[in-house]
């Protein structure tokens, strides 16, 4: 079984968001970068679905440029067998799409996993586009993947439960919680990871469909109006007749 | 060329959060000088459908297929796109739900359209340009984003507008055969299992919402949030750390890797408001703040707050919610 694991690179999730003076793009000084924490649960899942399946592979997938590779290698330690970069900076999510689309069908690969969104973009848009490029099935977003030959058995959410679906290779399925607990990379891990192969391609296909015009940030709270808990139902009243929401 | 809305139905009734995208639909439409047109999906009826003229939708599409009932991406993805090329539709608007987004990421391939999830505002066009305001980096900033294609889709985000409801007015219903083949039902669910919700609130599309954290100190307090969450008919939420121990179930969980919600209102009860469960509640309308710590830093983003023991604080605040229905 060929697994292929889709990673973004984004800001840590502690990080205050800022712009720059143009509010164009994303000020990155001193931004501390991980993989996108939703990709963990689809790279675990895939590197332990490897060790249940003998013969399997593991690669990961990044469209970056260069300065993603310290997560690419991450990945690595934490288990991929290889990693492939294209060398273009994300435009939007549907020329990412091209490019995992390309490569997944250039490598045959059987399953294709990513996170469910990126927590920059927050597009949920991605594994949508894979799947209709490839002609493949996608289910998103998954809860639980399981493995019976070439039959998948995912739990999909949707609102106010789930849905079991079954598919077969080749598919694609992005990935959330609770599907696996992220592993984190070991010693040994981070050590054979500088050897493993990491092969970088081009970006092809069409230009982006999508394109960023400003960033905002949210207006400021007016700062917090503070009840005595002795009076707390003072607060139902104000809710009511002061903010009108109740 | 015209406007078309995909509204997700369940035990035949329009959901809120597609009253809001046929809302926004039609706004749209309204703007460009054109109808909105509906397309039904899920578990609909006649008399649901046509009260969506109450939002201003002038005709909707219904394919009476019984298993379109439950959601499957193909069957969905072929359906809107037969609808959307009847109507001649340039612009798509869906919720941005586990099926909106699921679809409408299919669509816009099919379609070769623009796409923007998440919007959380009627688009701009000025200029000569279509400009749709959307929430990213979870919650923490927005972004305007261009749509340059020909064919736009916006999956619009729960709770951004509120619907309209012009009483009276009712919309055709329409039979609609987009000429379903079995295969197109392949990836159908082999079940589905519904969760119960407290007070039968889904949390998703609920707008007032009551959210417990680790200061509730374990899942046998959690009847506190629920009594009041049941006073005010509003939904149940908490935070990451409680999912992670199973005090709650992760669909309840809120937060930057959880769902993102955007209430009217929104009571944290012993949450210390770490900037990972801010960003997934940051654009409720009021958000309420109960802690014993002064020092909590989620009073810095509180309208309201009181400094006190939730033990103590909760029950009053059901009593006084009681006393005022």
């Amino acid at each position: 079984m060929k697994f292929l694991v889709c990673i973004s690179n984004v800001p840590d999730t502690t990080t205050k968001i800022s712009f720059t003076p143009d509010n164009k793009e994303f000020n990155k000084a001193g931004v501390q970068f991980v993989i996108n924490p939703w990709d963990e649960y689809a790279l675990t899942r895939a590197i332990e679905l490897k060790e249940a399946n003998a013969g399997s592979t593991v690669t990961v997938l990044n469209v970056g440029e260069a300065d993603t590779e310290p997560n690419i290698r991450k990945a690595l330690a934490i288990g991929a067998d290889d990693a492939i970069r294209v060398n273009a900076a994300p435009q939007d999510a549907y020329f990412v799409a091209e490019q995992i689309a390309a490569v997944a069908k250039d490598g045959a690969y059987d399953v294709i996993l990513m996170g469910k969104e990126s927590i920059d973009y927050n597009g949920f848009q991605v594994h949508g586009m894979v799947g209709e490029m490839l002609g493949i099935p996608t289910v998103a977003p998954a809860m639980k993947l399981d493995l019976a030959g070439t039959t998948a058995t995912l739990e999909r959410e949707i609102e106010g439960g789930k849905e079991i679906v079954q598919v077969s290779t080749p598919f694609v399925a992005s990935c959330q919680q609770p599907m696996c607990e992220p592993r984190i990379p070991n010693m040994r891990g981070i050590m054979t990871a500088r050897t493993k192969p990491l092969k970088v391609v081009p970006a092809v296909g069409e230009p982006a469909r999508t394109q960023v015009a400003e960033f905002a940030l949210p207006p400021k709270k007016q700062g917090v109006r503070l009840i005595d808990a002795a009076n707390a139902g003072e607060l139902i009243q104000l809710l009511r007749s002061e903010a009108k929401v109740i | 060329m015209s406007v078309l809305v995909a509204v997700e139905c369940a035990e035949g009734e329009v959901k809120k959060s597609s009253l809001e995208v046929a809302t926004y639909g039609a706004r749209v439409a309204a703007m460009l000088g054109t109808t909105a047109t509906a397309i039904a999906v899920g578990e609909a009826s006649e008399a649901g459908l046509a009260k969506l003229g109450e939002q201003g939708i002038a005709k909707v599409l219904y394919d009476a297929e019984p298993r379109l009932k439950d959601f499957v991406n193909n069957a969905y993805t072929k359906l809107i796109a037969a609808a959307a090329e009847q109507e001649q539709a340039k612009i798509i608007v869906l919720a941005n739900s586990n099926i909106g987004a699921a679809v409408g990421s299919r669509l816009s391939v099919r379609l070769k359209a623009s796409l923007a999830t998440n919007v959380v505002a009627l688009p701009k066009t000025d200029g000569g340009q279509f400009t749709v305001k959307r929430g990213a980096f979870s919650g923490k900033a927005f972004s305007d984003v261009v749509l340059s294609g020909e064919r736009k889709i916006i999956a619009l985000k729960k709770n951004s507008i509120e619907a309209s409801h012009e009483a009276g007015k009712t919309a055709e219903v329409a039979a609609f055969a987009a000429q379903l083949a079995d295969a197109d039902f392949a990836d159908a669910p082999q079940q589905v299992v519904m969760q119960e919700q407290t007070g039968g609130v889904l949390l998703p599309e609920a707008a007032l919402v009551v959210s417990g954290g680790r200061g509730m100190k374990g899942p046998e307090n959690w009847h506190l949030i629920e009594e009041l969450a049941q006073a005010l008919h509003a939904g149940t939420a908490c935070s990451k750390p409680v999912s992670d121990v199973d005090w709650r179930p992760h669909h309840e969980h809120v937060g930057q890797t959880g769902i993102t919600i955007s209430p009217n209102l929104y009571i944290a009860c012993g949450i210390s408001g770490a900037i990972q469960h801010l960003a997934g509640v940051n654009s409720s309308k009021v958000i309420v703040v109960i802690n014993k710590d002064p020092e909590a830093p989620f009073f810095k983003a509180a309208d309201y707050g009181i400094v006190g023991d939730v033990f103590d604080v909760l029950p009053k605040l059901t009593a006084a919610v009681k006393a005022l229905n």
